[in-house]
């Protein structure tokens, strides 16, 4: 009778989300509100809203009219502007991505073969990660404009670059060295704490099998702090894909569009030209290729990182 | 196959001396281990003959060179690591080939050499592995093919078998010892483990604090331990100490203790009557009896092929270790002798040996 009554409970399990409202799923509910709603209206809607505006040709005032893919179409085919701020994106960001590994790998190496001071020079150069960008890229800002302190600097060592900001070419040389500066500290901080965490058991080992420090650095280090490059490589590239502050502030794009980016053409699109519709759709067109970017860097990946250090 | 000497090997760290003047010779073909508790400096003194450690002061001689100034590689050394310290993205023949192929030996040499080590070690269906995917016992027999490879003039170990369970510790205690005959290698072997420095070493060299106390072969520093430390660190389970005064009771000799049972003494302690002395006796050397010193069973440990009985004499704390099966329980009084021509007597101040 007993048995029977317990194979009864077995057989019928009661359906589990309804239960699981009734007792502390509420109250788990209630207590996760404040941040739920604050995704839900800042994060969840706006990107739902992009994606239906992209279909449409709202002008910040009145009502949007569903125009189907036709902001897409006129993007890639009749837009005269778009190539060219798509090729300064990828210029930007592999020039940036590149100098930026290069330099902050080289930072954190030196620091780490510090016998002093290695607090010291991990503080000086994270300073500008927290500095605000906006502040960091007036102030090159300044440096670089014609006259500025760049320029007297190259007249006294008879250099005949001037204006720099003004120029097709250097203009974007000038922003990539704004964003080394302001960015290179995350980066060197980052792979300094992995360079220290590899242990030291290995580099001795190297020593011992003739390994000199080239190599070591080479074939025993990289490969051992590859996940940690590999994390650095995939932020840095979508925050160089998306690189807008120093933009705005240095260039606002030119001259000409010489430094437009994708990030700087949806803010000129939808917030000085009002096509709300457009400027959604290059910043989906901007998803779809960080997606891509960052996909083809876990593709290649499976060819240099390891992850069993 | 070389020689290693270490003369007067001092090793300071700023205004700190961690090692006073160690000097000890490993023979060509010799397996000599260092051995000693945490802190003594056996494995410092390993990384200055691997050239990991710089050497403050002294010498430090592999076949006929000294070595102060060479780098790692240079001195012609290969090392086991306690941890092993497998690159962990190269696989098995990576590792193995790694040094020749720093040294850009030709391709056939490198994969002669690292087939005839992984045949050595059984390591040849595991070439292709990566470290993870091996056990312990492996990754162990991995860092020995490394080392091989090299063929190095002396192989240095630092404690290789402290992350391997009981059972692979003994197992890879007895390939090591095998690889030894085989190679015939001089190797310097670092071990806290008394028990893998008896089973394995031609010389045993015990240190203390950045000291050397002893030198010598296993059953030389068992039976004849120079003094009170060595003779406590070696052999398990430890040497019982007693501590007390030499009275000649009527023609008989005893050691008088300030609280227990008196414990009669071996005739070599006749001529230190009326002084203390530290009578050290091995817990195989007590004997069951009929008669002898009063004493109480306190915890019996079977261990299977001997028994363990921690007594109590007077506030004397004892252990005993005998073959045959006893019966005895805890709380049970029982009386104790012992091989007295198997005593040793040491002073209680300096703890060296007296007899």
């Amino acid at each position: 009778m007993m048995l029977g009554k317990h194979t009864d409970l077995i057989a019928r399990p009661r359906p589990r989300s309804h239960k699981w409202f009734r007792g502390e799923g509420w109250t788990a509910l209630f207590f996760l509100l404040p941040g739920l709603i604050g995704i839900v209206l800042f994060l969840v809607l706006p990107i739902l809203a992009s994606i239906v505006l992209s279909f449409t040709n709202w002008q910040l005032l009145g009502s949007p009219r569903f125009v189907g893919i036709s902001n897409y179409v006129r993007l890639f085919t009749t837009d005269p502007q778009f190539w060219t701020v798509l090729r300064n994106t990828l210029f930007f960001t592999v020039e940036y991505l590149v100098l930026n590994i290069i330099i902050s790998l080289g930072l954190a190496t030196w620091i780490s073969s510090l016998k002093f001071g290695q607090r010291w020079f991990r503080v000086i150069f994270f300073l500008p990660t927290f500095t605000p960008l906006i502040a960091v890229a007036m102030v090159w800002m300044l440096i670089f404009t014609s006259g500025g302190l760049f320029d007297s600097l190259m007249a006294s060592l008879s250099v005949p670059l001037a204006g720099v900001l003004n120029d097709r070419t250097l203009a974007m040389q000038a922003v990539v060295l704004t964003s080394i500066w302001a960015g290179v500290g995350y980066n060197t901080v980052l792979f300094n704490a992995a360079l220290d965490m590899v242990p030291s058991t290995y580099l001795e080992a190297a020593r011992i099998d003739g390994a000199t420090a080239w190599d070591r650095f080479w074939k025993i280090r990289l490969p051992l702090i590859s996940p940690t490059l590999f994390f650095g490589t995939v932020m840095t590239a979508i925050t160089s894909l998306q690189v807008f502050d120093q933009i705005y502030v240095m260039t606002k794009g030119g001259p000409g569009s010489s430094t437009a980016t994708l990030g700087y053409a949806i803010y000129q699109r939808g917030f000085q030209n009002f096509q709300m519709g457009y400027a959604s759709a290059i910043a989906w067109v901007m998803f779809a290729l960080i997606m891509a970017l960052t996909a083809l860097q876990f593709w290649f990946q499976r060819k240099w990182v390891h992850y069993d250090a | 196959m070389a020689k290693l000497t270490i003369r007067n090997a001092v090793k300071r760290y700023g205004a700190l001396e961690v090692l006073h003047g160690i000097s000890v010779a490993a023979q060509d073909g010799e397996f000599v281990v260092l051995v000693g508790p945490s802190g003594c400096g056996k494995s410092t003194l390993l990384r200055m003959i691997a050239g990991l450690e710089s050497i403050s002061d002294g010498e430090i001689e592999i076949g006929e060179r000294i070595v102060n100034d060479l780098e790692p590689n240079e001195r012609d050394i290969a090392m086991v690591f306690q941890s092993y310290a497998l690159y962990p993205h190269m696989t098995v023949r990576d590792n193995m080939a790694f040094s020749l192929k720093l040294a850009r030996r030709s391709k056939q040499e490198i994969e002669r050499k690292v087939n005839d080590a992984a045949a050595i070690l059984d390591l040849a269906a595991l070439l292709d592995r990566y470290p993870r995917q091996l056990s312990g016992g492996q990754r162990q027999r991995v860092a020995m093919g490394r080392a091989i490879v090299r063929n190095p003039a002396v192989f240095l170990f630092d404690e290789p078998l402290s992350n391997l369970d009981a059972k692979l510790r003994m197992q890879m205690r007895t390939e090591i010892k095998t690889l030894h005959q085989r190679l015939g290698t001089t190797m310097v072997y670092v071990t806290h483990d008394q028990m893998e420095a008896m089973t394995m070493a031609d010389r045993i060299v015990v240190m203390r604090g950045g000291h050397i106390e002893q030198i010598g072969s296993p059953l030389e520093v068992y039976d004849a331990p120079a003094n009170s430390f060595v003779a406590g660190f070696i052999g398990s389970p430890s040497m019982n100490f007693i501590d007390g005064i030499v009275v000649d009771d009527r023609g008989a000799l005893e050691l008088d203790v300030a609280r227990g049972p008196r414990w009669p003494l071996p005739e070599k302690a006749r001529s230190y009557v009326g002084r203390s002395i530290r009578l050290g006796v091995r817990p195989e050397h007590i004997v069951i009896g009929e008669e002898g010193v009063q004493s109480q069973v306190i915890i019996i440990e079977p261990t299977g092929s001997d028994t363990h009985l921690q007594l109590q004499a007077g506030q004397q704390s004892i252990v005993a270790a005998v073959r045959d099966r006893v019966a005895v329980s805890p709380g049970q009084p029982i009386l104790l002798r012992y091989d007295a021509q198997k005593a040793h007597l040491f002073d209680p101040t300096s703890g060296n040996r007296l007899n």
